[in-house]
């Protein structure tokens, strides 16, 4: 393609490095990647796919900006709250990016709507914050064998895997049922200390970048683990389960779940 | 001056700077085949030392450099490779 002048001087540093160029810069300019949530992770993700030129970015958040958001939330500031999330990191990204056109899905994600949303989309990012929507986004993926880069974060922890279906394992590989409703504290219970969310957001971005270019080694059976306090990374090898009941040899799951339904019920 | 060098394509580089002298260069580089040779002009002097050294330690051949003026080089360079992985 021929860059823009703007484009040249933008994408000079992706350009310059050898395992880019300028057809890896166009690689990303042509990328439509997904964001399952525009919140602590998404915010992050979002900014940096945003400034790396990637060309659509798809927003799937349907809750609305609030002042506890803000601590950690870079996509938003304090003149938004009350705005829809989709539509306040709409706002940031394609502000700090004319060349990215960024798509807002207001709506929760449930079986119903999940696969038309990002059937349109290469790479799905999920930075949800609970385990219906996790589990719900794993399983769409293996079934669209859509890339999927998976994080989440606890207190002064995060953790990162990205999901490549039928090539390594995916989340029911790791963690087979979500666990019960009640069982694990929520961030709202929990406490997320803020800088934690932007660390492990914006490794997720950097696996997006690395899958959008196809360089490096992907988190592509690993699951790579963060604690802030100790200062500590490390990777621990996460074999495909052959019984996997969605990714496995003979899947069980066949049909989206809607745990959400099932959990409130159980309540 | 570089009658023995078949020149395929020639960019004007004159009033750029670093690090744009090898952005811009690397950029027409892409765009040709292997073993195609790219004549670059320039009038800046940091990127007759700098924009050869990347091209070599991105796998590509410089032919020769022509100082031609006070401030005007030409610097050749072959398309040896497709890209770095």
């Amino acid at each position: 393609m021929d860059f823009t002048e703007d484009q040249i001087l933008r994408y000079s540093r992706h350009i310059l490095l050898p395992e880019v160029g300028g057809d890896g810069q166009e690689k990303i300019l042509n990328a439509k990647v997904v964001l399952v949530g525009a919140g602590g992770l998404g915010s992050p993700v979002g900014y940096y796919l945003a400034a790396a030129g990637v060309g659509t970015i798809g927003v799937i958040d349907n809750d609305h900006v609030e002042l506890s958001n803000l601590q950690r939330q870079i996509a938003h500031n304090t003149s938004r709250i009350g705005v829809s999330k989709a539509d306040s990191a709409k706002e940031t990204f394609e502000t700090l990016n004319h060349d990215v056109k960024v798509v807002t899905h207001k709506e929760r994600l449930s079986s119903k709507n999940i696969m038309g949303i990002i059937k349109d989309y290469d790479i799905v990012v999920d930075g949800s914050d609970n385990f219906p929507t996790r589990y719900l986004v794993n399983d769409a993926c293996v079934m669209l064998k859509k890339t999927l880069i998976s994080a989440a974060v606890f207190r002064f922890e995060g953790q990162v895997m990205s999901i490549y279906p039928g090539d390594g394992p995916c989340y029911r590989c790791l963690f087979e049922i979500p666990p019960p409703a009640g069982m694990v504290p929520s961030c709202q219970e929990a406490g997320i200390l803020g800088v934690v969310t932007r660390v492990v957001g914006t490794l997720q971005a950097t696996e997006v970048i690395k899958a959008i270019l196809g360089i490096g080694q992907p988190l592509k059976g690993k699951l790579l683990l963060w604690n802030a306090l100790d200062m500590n990374f490390r990777t621990v090898k996460v074999p495909r389960n052959k019984e996997c009941p969605v990714c496995g040899e003979h899947p069980t799951i066949t049909e989206l779940i809607d745990y959400e339904q099932f959990c409130s019920m159980s309540h | 001056m570089a009658d023995d060098i078949k020149v395929d394509k020639t960019i004007d580089l004159k009033g750029q700077v670093c690090p744009y002298t090898f952005v811009r260069s690397k950029l027409a580089l892409e765009k040709m085949n292997l073993g195609e040779v790219l004549e670059i002009l320039f009038d800046h002097k940091p990127a007759i030392e700098n924009v050869p050294k990347s091209m070599e330690n991105e796998g590509q051949k410089v032919l020769r450099i022509d100082q031609t003026g006070d401030k005007e080089w030409h610097v050749f360079v072959r398309k040896d490779k497709e890209k770095a992985k």
